[in-house]
């Protein structure tokens, strides 16, 4: 089957939308949240019309009907990461999923594997989303621990010339975004896991902005635990996936604890429930999980190789155009080489948030600002950017209007 | 088209040409005020001379919004008495709210009429309100340092 942009957006009913008077919409804003298609929307209404029960409890017939799509949208999530069904939890995001993982190593006693003390390290990188800064930042701050990090290059890349120093015997914990939601960068691996695992540290990926986009194999990978969320991936929000071996959910204490995540409880006290029951407190969200099942099942027919391969021609196509526009910088790597399709720019002395709201007149969507990755836009010097991602349904039209659309915010500001 | 509502030549003007845009290193109150959404950042001093805003100055990054906002609030605040500051303050705070409906009375707001297109995009209002949010601290500052 060849490759069709154009198909592929007509199975989204929100681009056939006009916007500002009757424009196009150009929606390139992905990176922040994907649009969805029918197949998505239909199956979290139909879970409401049709099944709705509180999964896991009640002995009628809907709630086995609502237990087996919610625990049939988990088989789902485990085949698309290659991973074992106990080994998926789900979260309300992305967020929550790097929250849990956090706080749960909080909430280790001594003697657990994951019990922080001061003398031990977390290390982080200098191009994480705040979603896995802040939690780390804050695990530190409450077990005594160190953080530390990896530099970024000039050139938007990870800095592991000192890998050997950063990652050493005290390091519990290496937490690292797979692919940047503000440069791009696809960030190589191997080296990280090797050395992490050489320490006995664990790996936990951020991988918001690579599993939408590419084929992602948690197993092939060798990291330890992973997150990302569901809206980014043509899903519904309220849906994240937190996803850790077995062996180290087992070990891994608790976040939240309620309903369905005990084994037995008293008065007194309480136990838990295997995973991925002990981190699943609550009812949870199962129409938005059932949703995140019809996405995966929907890129997976189209191919994940398919549209990693179609971003990668996306984003050179715009890395070439954007490069010829006067006073344009573009803010990560400039070749498509371990890049995903997150292109981040300044254009000269016009702010993002105006060239922003120029495009937006033109029926362009794009993100400005900070990207909730302020030490990073800091870094690097450039209080903010503007920041165009594709997916599977951009097309190179869409790429021209970007390109017609910042040369015309020049004309526009510079009269 | 619409968006010359909000990109007003006067507003371009200020931001190319920014009043006041140097910190005074004499100052009753120095506030440091951050938008978290974007990123915009200010910092402003206020110099009071008994009720009388004598002195206002401010350094800061941000969109054309933002910046020409604040150098407006300098050109029309300082010299006024506190009382009226306020006044105008609140004024400018009323048509920012007024969703398109207002224009903004000239005789009080001078140049910052020109912003009265802002409060037809939600998302930039914080943006128009930034300097005047710091202004607002920093005089409160400088007044109880009076008392």
């Amino acid at each position: 089957m060849t490759f069709d942009a154009h198909a592929i957006a007509k199975d989204f009913p929100i681009l056939d939308r006009t916007i500002r008077d009757g424009k196009r919409l150009v929606y390139l804003d992905s990176g922040a949240t994907s649009q969805k298609p029918n197949v998505v929307i239909d199956a979290e209404s139909d879970f409401y019309r049709l099944h709705n029960a509180a999964v896991h409890r009640g002995a009628h017939q809907l709630a086995e009907e609502a237990t087996d799509a919610y625990e049939g949208a988990r088989d789902i999530v485990a085949n698309f990461l290659n991973a074992h069904v106990d080994e998926v939890v789900f979260t309300k995001s992305a967020t929550e999923s790097l929250n849990l993982v956090s706080y749960a190593m909080g909430n280790a006693a001594p003697g657990n594997r994951f019990h922080l003390k001061a003398g031990d390290s977390i290390v982080i990188t200098e191009m994480e989303h705040h979603a896995n800064l802040i939690p780390w930042q804050q695990l530190a701050a409450r077990t005594g621990a160190t953080l530390k990090w990896f530099s970024v290059t000039e050139e938007g890349r990870l800095d592991l010339s000192n890998i050997g120093s950063l990652i050493d015997s005290s390091t519990k914990v290496v937490a690292l975004t797979h692919q940047s939601n503000v440069l791009g960068t696809i960030n190589p691996l191997d080296a990280i896991t090797r050395r992490a695992h050489e320490v006995g540290a664990v790996v936990v990926l951020d991988a918001c902005q690579s599993v939408p986009h590419m084929p992602v194999d948690v197993k092939a990978l060798d990291i330890d635990f992973l997150a990302f969320s569901g809206h980014k991936a043509v899903g519904p929000t309220g849906i994240g996936i937190f996803w850790g071996r077995a062996e180290l959910l087992a070990e891994l204490p608790p976040f939240l604890t309620g309903g369905s995540m005990i084994e037995n409880v008293t008065m007194e006290s309480a136990s838990w429930a295997q995973a991925p029951k002990k981190f699943e407190a609550g009812v949870p969200n199962m129409a938005q999980a059932v949703g995140l099942g019809a996405a995966l099942n929907y890129l997976t027919k189209i191919g994940m190789d398919s549209i990693h391969r179609h971003e990668v021609e996306l984003t050179s196509y715009l890395l070439n155009g954007l490069s010829e526009i006067k006073d344009l910088r573009i803010i990560g790597p400039k070749t498509t080489e371990l890049r995903g399709g997150a292109v981040s720019f300044t254009l000269g002395d016009i702010h993002p948030h105006d060239l922003g709201q120029y495009l937006d007149s033109q029926g362009i969507a794009v993100r400005t600002g900070h990207h909730c990755a302020w030490p990073l836009t800091r870094k690097l010097g450039v209080p903010a950017t503007t920041r165009a991602s594709v997916y599977l349904y951009n097309t190179t039209d869409d790429l021209d209007s970007l390109i017609e659309g910042v040369q015309g915010a020049q004309k526009y500001f510079g009269r | 088209m619409q968006l010359d509502n909000l990109y007003q030549e006067v507003i371009l003007d200020h931001y190319k040409n920014p009043q006041n845009k140097k910190l005074n290193p004499v100052f009753d109150a120095q506030v440091h005020h951050i938008n978290p959404s974007c990123g915009d950042e200010i910092t402003l001093n206020v110099t009071l001379d008994g009720q009388t805003v004598k002195s206002v100055s401010w350094d800061g990054v941000g969109c054309s919004i933002s910046q020409a906002s604040v150098s407006i609030l300098t050109d029309l605040l300082i010299g006024k008495d506190l009382t009226q500051a306020q006044e105008i303050a609140d004024s400018f705070m009323h048509l920012m709210q007024s969703k398109g409906t207002e224009k903004g009375d000239e005789n009080l707001l001078e140049d910052a009429v020109a912003l009265a297109g802002v409060s037809q995009y939600p998302a930039r209002i914080k943006c128009a309100l930034l300097g005047w949010m710091a202004f607002k601290d920093a005089s409160l500052q400088a007044l109880s340092k009076q008392s």
